[in-house]
């Protein structure tokens, strides 16, 4: 009997538990739902949460918009889930369109988008409108954070005492290598035509963790490679990576009596980590990209493209322009506050730094004299530049 | 007095002790939550709608279901014989690079179907080897299954880092994003609308039948059994404790090694450094649930993929961080192991 009254009693709990009466759960019921995929944590002060804002404003600046979103979709915060997985979860939710935010990403929203053909996709970063490898259903969008790397590198060497400037990079491929070769032309830029001193003084270094941020067995320890280029007089390191580590070290670092800096990389308020080590952070705005991209989907104006944003040169902190920024950190000495100011007129005026002559790591030419890159060229570089220290492969 | 015979059936025994459990875990995790300030029975209608309330999310739910059922299969036969396969993750692993080391070669000249059996045939064979090194580890070296098992994951992890970024990785990038994608005539097939290979879901049926018949109706079964209980006792009916291990071994990695196979095949299409997934080590705890028994294990290993599938909706519609899923995954073992341990005290056993 005293069993049959606990068997009772726990159906009724299982019933209470698991009861669909009056359930407080309903589908979305928004103009125009669209779902964000991220490969990092909603608030990971860098690459993810500058997407996840944008997404948060589109649904004020787009009336009718309602973000639904899904944060850390990668394997190893997420193991067995994959992208066609959570795409039919944002669609079987009524998302319309769906934002994968990286390159990571490429292969499972390239399978996603031809099992959801009526459903339009943005992946960031990739090619796939430009290369013909996905149907019309899918669109890029990319900043060209080229113009904000070199101003983190001109940044870097304005500052830096030793000469050595450090990068930490993520993985390898075309976007990184362009990348931290921008920062270089940067910092170059800045010691040889501003500062004056011989190329050959100035090193920069890359180390790559492999992965956009740190998976713990997996990659290399961003703080643990951050904490080795500083000592080993690295006074600068400039981050390539979507999380923070590089400047919380560098603030630990400061703390501790050493006179070294960090750049962190991807969202505008990074530098709130360790304002004292900031030297300032080149971001990206998405809200330009977003609102164009989804604003069409919603007027039913939906068309491939492959879009590559730059900085708003006449208000290049605009958060309603410009999809490329560079917010100064409180580290940053009035010096070259003004130089800086002076390298972004120059740049928007035209000064072009992947100019001639320039040669690849492996000492063969890139550009010769008088020659400047096309946006092809630079998009798809294939190795670091002579210069560099790092793998390009 | 029909009523107190049927409170002292076997079968209601067991229906009430499952509910007991099922109520308990459910009621530990649901005053959890309640005291996050979070509505237990959103959480619950939340990952039922993501898991069993469509057909589609139920494919998402079996795709997990298979590797975690082989798996699973996998630590039966060790478990039967008395040995803590610790290394089923580096066994999951090798089976996958084994398959890879097929699928990803353009040219072999075979057609996709033949080349697509061998790569699984080739998973288990490599799973099996991985396992099998262990337990000679053990039965030649004197190390214990667990020390050498788990050296092996190290290694198999290691090994799988370095294909992926060295041999075996894309052209012009170095990533932890994992290989090349295979030609698609490699990829398992899936009818259109499905998000399951119906191939996998019947060579996850077939090991399991495999499994009951092996361990439960034929000789090699009661000689895994029997080296289990009493490996010395074993040896006065002629049984070679040490061989039957091994074979045990051999074939739980191999099983392991075919939910490698079917990872790379079936789900992700590429090698991933963390294409294991974690689902070896969440199969010593389905296999612990079922208190090593063959039959309750279909259903846990359900349960923890309706969790895993149903969790995507929890950021989705709760706004919530769906590693509950993994907190509330975590309150139902500890509360089942809890009940049976006071079940054990209760009778006398501890």
């Amino acid at each position: 009997m005293k069993d049959f009254a606990t068997f009772r009693h726990v159906l009724i709990f299982l019933g209470v538990l698991l009861g669909v009466s009056g359930n407080p759960l309903n589908t979305v019921a928004a103009d125009y739902p669209f779902g964000l995929l991220m490969v990092g944590p909603a608030n990971d002060h860098g690459w993810s949460q500058a997407h996840f804002e944008a997404g948060q404003a589109m649904e004020k600046i787009l009336p009718g918009a309602k973000m639904l979103y899904i944060d850390k979709v990668n394997p190893a915060d997420r193991p067995g889930i994959t992208i066609p997985m959570l795409v039919d979860d944002l669609v079987g939710k009524g998302a319309k369109l769906i934002i994968g935010n990286s390159d990571d990403m490429k292969d499972g929203i390239r399978e996603a988008a031809a099992m959801h053909p009526e459903v339009q996709f943005i992946h960031i970063s990739g090619d796939d409108a430009l290369t013909g490898k996905s149907g019309a259903n899918l669109s890029n969008l990319m900043g060209r954070m080229e113009y904000g790397k070199m101003m983190a590198g001109f940044t870097a060497a304005m500052t830096s005492t030793t000469g050595k400037i450090g990068y930490l990079g993520p993985l390898i491929n075309a976007e990184t290598r362009r990348l931290a070769a921008a920062a270089y032309l940067g910092a170059r830029h800045a010691w040889v035509n501003v500062l004056k001193k011989p190329a050959a003084e100035l090193q920069f270094k890359v180390n790559w963790i492999g992965f956009w941020f740190n998976i713990p067995g997996v990659t290399s320890d961003p703080s643990l490679v951050t904490g080795s280029l500083f000592d080993s007089d690295y006074d600068v390191v400039i981050s390539g990576i979507d999380t923070t580590e590089a400047l919380v070290v560098a603030g630990q670092k400061k703390k501790a009596g050493k006179e070294v800096w960090a750049i962190p990389y991807d969202y505008q308020g990074a530098c709130a980590v360790a304002p004292e080590a900031c030297l300032g952070v080149p971001y990206f705005n998405w809200i330009p990209g977003y609102t164009k991209m989804i604003g069409e989907a919603m007027n039913n104006k939906w068309q491939q493209q492959f879009l590559w944003l730059g900085p708003d040169w006449q208000a290049i902190n605009n958060p309603d322009t410009t999809s490329i920024g560079f917010m100064p950190g409180n580290a940053m000495g009035d010096p070259q506050k003004k130089a800086l100011a002076d390298f972004q007129q120059a740049l928007a005026k035209g000064l072009n730094l992947f100019s001639g002559p320039l040669n690849f790591q492996d000492g063969s030419t890139f550009l010769k004299a008088g020659e400047t890159a096309t946006d092809a060229q630079v998009w798809n570089l294939p190795q670091l530049l002579e210069g560099i220290e790092g793998a390009s492969k | 007095m029909r009523y107190v015979q049927f409170m002292k059936h076997p079968l209601f025994s067991r229906f009430a002790r499952i509910s007991v459990i099922a109520g308990l875990a459910l009621g530990g995790v649901g005053l959890l939550l309640f005291t996050l300030g979070i509505s237990p029975v959103d959480i619950g209608v939340t990952l039922a709608r993501g898991s069993i309330l469509s057909l589609q999310k139920f494919g998402h739910v079996l795709t997990i279901w298979i590797p975690l059922l082989l798996c699973s299969c996998g630590l039966l036969f060790t478990f039967r014989a008395g040995l803590w396969n610790i290394g089923i993750e580096g066994q999951v692993v090798f089976g996958a690079i084994a398959a890879t080391l097929l699928l990803r070669e353009e040219n072999l000249g075979l057609p996709a179907a033949a080349t697509l059996i061998l790569a699984h045939i080739l998973s288990f064979i490599g799973g099996g080897l991985w396992a099998a090194f262990a337990g000679f580890l053990k039965n030649r070296g004197g190390v214990n299954e667990i020390f050498g098992g788990l050296g092996l994951n190290f290694v198999a992890q290691g090994l799988i880092l370095w294909l992926i970024l060295g041999p075996w990785k894309r052209a012009g990038v170095a990533s932890m994003s994992g290989t090349e994608m295979f030609a698609r005539e490699l990829w398992l097939s899936t009818p259109p609308g499905w998000r399951l290979a119906p191939a996998a879901l019947v060579i996850a049926c077939i090991a399991f039948a495999a499994t009951a018949v092996l361990l439960g109706a034929t000789r090699f079964g009661l000689q895994i059994r029997a080296t289990g209980i009493n490996p010395t006792a074993a040896r006065l009916f002629g049984i070679h404790p040490g061989r039957t291990g091994l074979l045990a071994m051999a074939i739980g990695g191999g099983l392991a090694g075919l939910a490698g196979g079917l990872q790379v095949s079936c789900v992700y299409h590429r090698l991933l450094p963390s294409i294991s997934s974690g689902y070896g080590y969440l199969a010593l705890l389905v296999v612990m649930l079922a208190h090593y028994r063959l039959r309750p294990v279909p259903a846990i290993c359900l349960f923890f993929a309706c969790l895993a599938a149903g969790s995507i909706q929890l950021p989705i519609v709760l706004k919530l961080d769906s590693s509950l899923a993994g907190v509330i995954q975590g309150a139902c073992v500890v509360s089942a192991l809890l009940v049976h341990g006071l079940q054990k005290r209760q009778r006398g056993e501890l």
